[in-house]
C-alpha cells in the first residue's frame, strides 16, 4: 500500500485493523487507538482519499490503497488545520486532535469555506473527551475565516 | 487467514462457493468491531469494497456496494434522510447498504425505507439470480435467508414509487447513534400510505391497521392524525433495553409516525 505518498509493505498476521497496521507494523503511532468500533475518530486517516476510521478498515483490504495519515498532512510546514489548533490552544490532552486534524482537513478540502454547522456535522464523528470543543472550532472558524 | 480480492461479481460467487463459511467484507463498520473485540477470527475473508458491479446507484436499483455517504443526496428523499443520520462522516464513507441488509440488525437505518416500498433483496449465486422481498428476506434479529454461498447484490425498488417520502430517528444525540426508533412514510397523491419503523421489533415492522385506515383520508384531520398515531404504537413490538423502555418506543412510534405524516401532507 502507498501510505504518505511512499509504497509500504507490511505482511500483517491475520485479520487485524489497519490502524495496528499504522501503529504495531509501520511505527506510524500519530493515529490512535481509543474505542476500537469507530464511535470516537481518533484513528481517523484518509483511505483512497475518503476519511474513514482505520480501525475499522482490515488491514488485508488495504492492499494496494493509497492512505495518508496524520503524519502525512502537513509538509515542512504545519498544516493549516495543525498551526490553526494551535493558535487556538485546541489541544488538552491532545489524544484526539490527530483524529480532528485529519477530519478537518477533509472537511476543508472537500468544502473550503465550511458554515460553524458544516463544522459540526464533519467533527461530528470525533470526540474530545476533555470536552475541548469550543477552543477546536473557533480554531477553525478562524481559519476559514482568515483564507 | 486467506484474503480474496474478487474483480467481478463472478469471482466475488467463484469464492463462495469455494468457501462456503467465508466471511463477507464490504464497508467494515461492524464486522471490524466483531474483529477488534476477538468475537470473530474469520478464515477466509471475501472483501468486497474494491467490487466494480455492486457500485451503481439507479431511481430502483441500489448497488449493495454503494457507501452511506453517496447516498445521503439522490433520487429518494428519505434514503437521503436515513443516510444522513447514519454514524459519523467517517462511518458514512465506509458503511455500505449492502452491508446495512446483510448485518439485519433491528435498527439497521435502512429496513424501514427498504420495508415501506416493499423493496426486494437481490442475491447472487453461482447458480443464478434471485430476488427476495424484503419480509421474506430478514427473517429475524440479525438473521436473514441469505445462503452461505450468495451475494447480496442490490436492493430494488418498485415501480410505483411514493410522491411524498419521509424518514428520522429517534436517537440520545443527533450524530453516532443507534436508533431508539426510526420510521419511513411514504404518500401517494391518491392517499394510499405505508408505515415502516425500525428499532420497535427483530425487523421493520409495517403497521398494516394504520396504513388501511390513513390511506382511506384523503385530507386527514387531526382526530385522524391522532387515530393514525395510535394505530402505529398499537402495532409496533418492542422490547426494553438499555437504549430506551417499551412504552418510551411505543409512544415516540407513534409521534414519529404522525410527525412524518404530516410532513409528507405539507410538501
Amino acid at each position: 500500500m502507498t501510505v504518505n505518498g511512499e509504497a509500504r509493505v507490511c505482511d500483517v498476521k491475520g485479520s487485524e485493523s489497519l490502524l495496528s497496521a499504522l501503529r504495531d507494523y509501520l511505527r506510524l503511532t500519530g493515529s490512535k487507538g481509543a474505542c476500537e468500533q469507530g464511535e470516537c475518530g481518533s484513528c481517523s486517516v484518509l483511505l483512497d482519499g475518503e476519511l474513514v476510521c482505520s480501525c475499522l478498515v482490515m488491514a488485508a483490504d488495504a492492499e494496494g490503497s493509497e492512505i495518508v495519515t496524520i503524519e502525512g498532512l502537513g509538509g515542512p510546514e504545519l498544516h493549516p488545520v495543525q498551526k490553526a489548533l494551535v493558535d487556538s490552544g485546541a489541544v488538552q490532552c491532545g489524544y484526539c486532535t490527530p483524529g480532528f486534524v485529519v477530519a478537518a482537513a477533509a472537511l476543508l478540502e472537500e468544502n473550503p469555506a465550511p458554515s460553524s454547522d458544516e463544522m459540526r456535522e464533519a467533527l461530528a464523528g470525533n470526540i474530545c473527551r476533555c470536552t475541548g470543543y469550543g477552543a477546536i472550532l473557533r480554531g477553525l472558524e478562524t481559519l476559514v475565516a482568515g483564507r | 487467514m486467506e484474503v480474496v480480492h474478487p474483480a467481478d461479481l463472478d469471482e466475488a460467487v467463484g469464492a463462495l462457493a469455494a468457501h462456503p463459511g467465508a466471511t463477507l467484507l464490504a464497508g467494515g463498520t461492524d464486522l471490524m468491531v466483531e474483529v477488534n473485540f476477538d468475537q470473530i477470527r474469520p478464515e477466509v475473508v471475501v472483501a468486497l469494497r474494491r467490487l466494480d458491479d455492486i457500485q451503481d446507484v439507479s431511481r430502483r436499483r441500489i448497488g449493495a456496494g454503494v457507501t452511506f455517504r453517496r447516498l445521503e443526496s439522490g433520487d429518494h428523499n428519505a434514503l437521503a434522510q436515513l443516510a444522513r443520520t447514519i454514524g459519523s462522516p467517517q462511518i458514512r464513507a465506509a458503511g455500505t447498504i449492502g452491508g446495512n441488509i446483510g448485518t439485519a440488525s433491528p435498527a439497521g437505518d435502512s429496513l424501514p425505507f427498504l420495508a415501506g416500498l416493499d423493496a426486494e433483496i437481490e442475491l447472487h449465486s453461482t447458480s443464478g439470480t434471485r430476488r427476495l422481498r424484503w419480509d421474506d428476506f430478514f427473517t429475524g434479529v440479525k438473521r436473514t435467508a441469505r445462503r452461505p454461498d450468495e451475494l447480496i447484490t442490490a436492493a430494488v425498488l418498485p415501480e410505483d414509487l411514493p410522491d411524498f417520502q419521509e424518514f428520522a430517528k429517534i436517537g440520545q444525540r443527533s450524530a453516532m447513534v443507534i436508533s431508539i426508533v426510526s420510521a419511513c412514510v411514504f404518500r401517494w397523491r391518491d392517499g394510499r400510505t405505508r408505515v415502516a419503523l425500525g428499532s420497535v421489533g427483530p425487523t421493520a415492522i409495517r403497521a398494516r391497521r394504520a396504513e388501511e385506515m390513513i390511506s382511506e383520508e384523503t385530507d386527514p384531520g387531526p382526530t385522524a392524525l391522532e387515530e393514525f398515531a395510535r394505530l402505529v404504537a398499537r402495532e409496533v413490538n418492542p422490547i426494553t433495553d438499555h437504549r430506551g423502555t417499551d412504552d418510551y418506543r411505543r409512544h415516540a412510534s407513534g409521534v414519529l409516525a404522525r410527525r412524518l405524516l404530516e410532513r409528507c401532507l405539507s410538501s
